[in-house]
């Protein structure tokens, strides 16, 4: 019996190893560094106990920028484009031709890397030959209103548009995600509900709040927390546009830690930053689990 | 009457929604055949006399065959290994007893819903001890670990469907645990496989950050690394850079149309699941 038991354990053994190494070990050092000052090469570290997370917390107003400014992007996405995956996603499943190839179509940009997606956008947001700037300039000749190209501008660079401009490449990548999620979610929803809803006199208004929205609240849970985990750390298409300028009105919490680590060489405060900034994003994720849980007719 | 004209707003909300999703891309192919030259004053999508030159240059000089090779090595092997991995401990979870099972199958669970957004640094720490700093093995089994959560999750759920009758006949032919796993149940998770292996080789194709962090020498970096580099070199050659965006991009854009079905079902059972 001993031996069908280790046999057994053959069959994990190799996942458990590299979990152990490059999962289990990390973890732990993450906790261990953040309450120690050191350069990550000499091999003398300072123990400094919680002075990495009071000087985050309460001396650091770029951290609590990047901090914010992850979250407009955030917002951005859970509002608009959530906004618009849903519709999408209600018109396909309330049956459309080529509703296929539409969904085919709406996942492109999520299988793209943030890099390339990032370099594209750039282009287009360029202030000297960016497509976006041509687009305006023609429509202010055809239209004759200077207004469009007056708004010709370097997007990226210029403070008061780029962050909202990496925002909307953001949305751009992330819809068709939700899209697909939500028509998911959509789908499987029982079709008599709403031929028993019509039945009983009852508008498409109305059941779509009194069946849809009730029934997809998990759905949204999910996509809610996936869009904040992702666009909370969002980092490709940031390194690649902006590297968060122009002077830090593009920052983000994973361009801080890079910089923490990279630039300044404080492996400690780096992973302090880690630390605070994975326990927000947990918190936020149970608070949205919960919400979802007692706003769900169907639990408990 | 009014039933067409809602159809008609419809598609054309989709089509407007679509060609935004997809000019982008066809902006970025048309660019990478224009020249130096016409890059700038030229804006249409047609390119008259395309120049393929841009993609030898880019292929040799601009090294993009190098990190073509390198993105196709490390995909590989890569998803195999999460393959071969995971798929060895999801039927042992689903399939065989053995004490702690339950809690071992949390632990390895555990990364999908623990976010530790500063784990790179003490991987970066890690990596570094056991010299594996600029290394192709440094960048190639976090990877594999990186992957096994939501592989092992999904074969375990498709594991489990497989009647058990199958398997008890297979093995009274005298079949072992290890030849059930190979030669029964590993063909037909094959729909399960194709998702891991999709969503995975999407990931590792894509992959930057890690890349970034390890990898210095030119001969190792894949092409996402690679295009950071090259645009810090060569900041003016759009048509080149646009080229190599097109290497690292067309290849993922085929495979997905090729696996679309695959793709589509997988985030949808997923989320189901979920």
């Amino acid at each position: 019996m001993a031996k069908r038991t280790f046999k057994n354990y053959l069959f994990i053994l190799p996942a458990l190893l590299l979990f152990a190494v490059f999962s289990i070990y990390p973890f732990i050092k993450i906790f261990q560094l953040s309450v120690y000052r050191w350069d990550g090469i000499m091999p003398t570290m300072k123990f400094v106990g919680i002075f990495n997370f009071k000087d985050i917390i309460f001396h650091n107003p770029i951290w609590w920028r990047s901090m914010w400014q992850a979250a407009y992007i955030t917002l951005i996405a859970l509002t608009l484009q959530n906004a618009l995956a849903l519709v999408l996603a209600l018109i396909c499943d309330r049956g459309i031709k080529f509703g296929n190839g539409y969904r085919v179509i709406f996942f492109i940009p999520p299988v793209l890397s943030g890099i390339v997606v990032g370099l594209i956008w750039n282009w287009i947001y360029n202030g000297n030959y960016g497509l976006l700037n041509h687009w305006l300039a023609q429509l202010s000749k055809w239209t004759h209103i200077s207004y469009f190209s007056n708004l010709e501008r370097a997007w990226l660079a210029d403070p008061r548009t780029a962050l909202t401009s990496v925002a909307i490449i953001n949305m751009w990548k992330g819809f068709g995600w939700g899209f697909l999620v939500l028509l998911a979610g959509l789908q499987s929803i029982p079709r008599q509900l709403y031929e028993a809803a019509k039945v009983d006199g009852a508008n498409a208004w109305q059941s779509f709040w009194r069946i849809t929205v009730p029934l997809m609240i998990p759905t949204f849970g999910i996509v809610s927390i996936m869009t904040i985990l992702g666009a909370m750390q969002i980092y490709d298409i940031i390194v690649s546009t902006t590297g968060g300028g122009p002077a830090y009105h593009t920052e983000v919490p994973i361009t801080r830690i890079l910089a923490a680590m990279r630039g300044n060489l404080q492996f400690g405060y780096a992973c302090a930053m880690g630390l605070v900034f994975g326990a927000i994003l947990l918190s936020v994720s149970l608070i949205i689990i919960k919400l979802s849980r007692k706003l769900n007719p169907l639990a408990g | 009457m009014s039933k067409r004209i809602i159809s008609l707003l419809k598609h054309s909300f989709m089509i407007l929604i679509s060609a935004a999703c997809i000019f982008p891309l066809l902006w970025m192919i048309s660019s990478s055949l224009k020249t130096q030259s016409t890059i700038f004053s030229d804006m249409s999508l047609f390119v008259l006399r395309p120049s393929w030159q841009n993609y030898i240059t880019a292929w040799v000089k601009g090294n993009f065959g190098i990190y073509f090779l390198n993105s196709v090595f490390y995909t590989v092997t890569i998803v195999g290994g999460i393959v071969l991995v995971s798929s060895l401990a999801a039927y042992a979870f689903a399939r065989l007893e053995f004490p702690f099972k339950n809690f071992l199958f949390l632990l390895l669970l555990a990364p999908m819903m623990i976010p530790i957004p500063g784990g790179f640094v003490a991987l970066y720490v890690l990596l570094n001890k056991m010299h594996l700093i600029n290394t192709r093995i440094g960048y190639i089994l976090p990877q594999i670990n990186a992957g096994l959560a939501m592989s092992i999750f999904l074969l375990k759920s498709f594991f489990e469907k497989i009647p058990r009758d199958l398997e008890d006949s297979a093995r009274i032919d005298g079949c072992s645990r290890l030849g059930i796993y190979w030669h029964l149940c590993l063909p037909l998770a094959k729909p399960a496989l194709a998702i891991v292996v999709i969503y995975n080789t999407l990931y590792v194709w894509n992959e930057y950050l890690l890349a970034m962090l390890i990898l210095s020498d030119k001969s190792l970096m894949p092409l996402t690394r690679g295009l950071m580099i090259f645009r810090g070199e060569h900041v003016t050659q759009y048509p080149i850079l646009m080229a190599g965006m097109c290497i690292a991009t067309i290849p993922i854009i085929f495979l997905y149309l090729l696996m679309q079905k695959h793709i589509i079902k997988g985030v949808m059972a997923g989320a189901v699941k979920g």
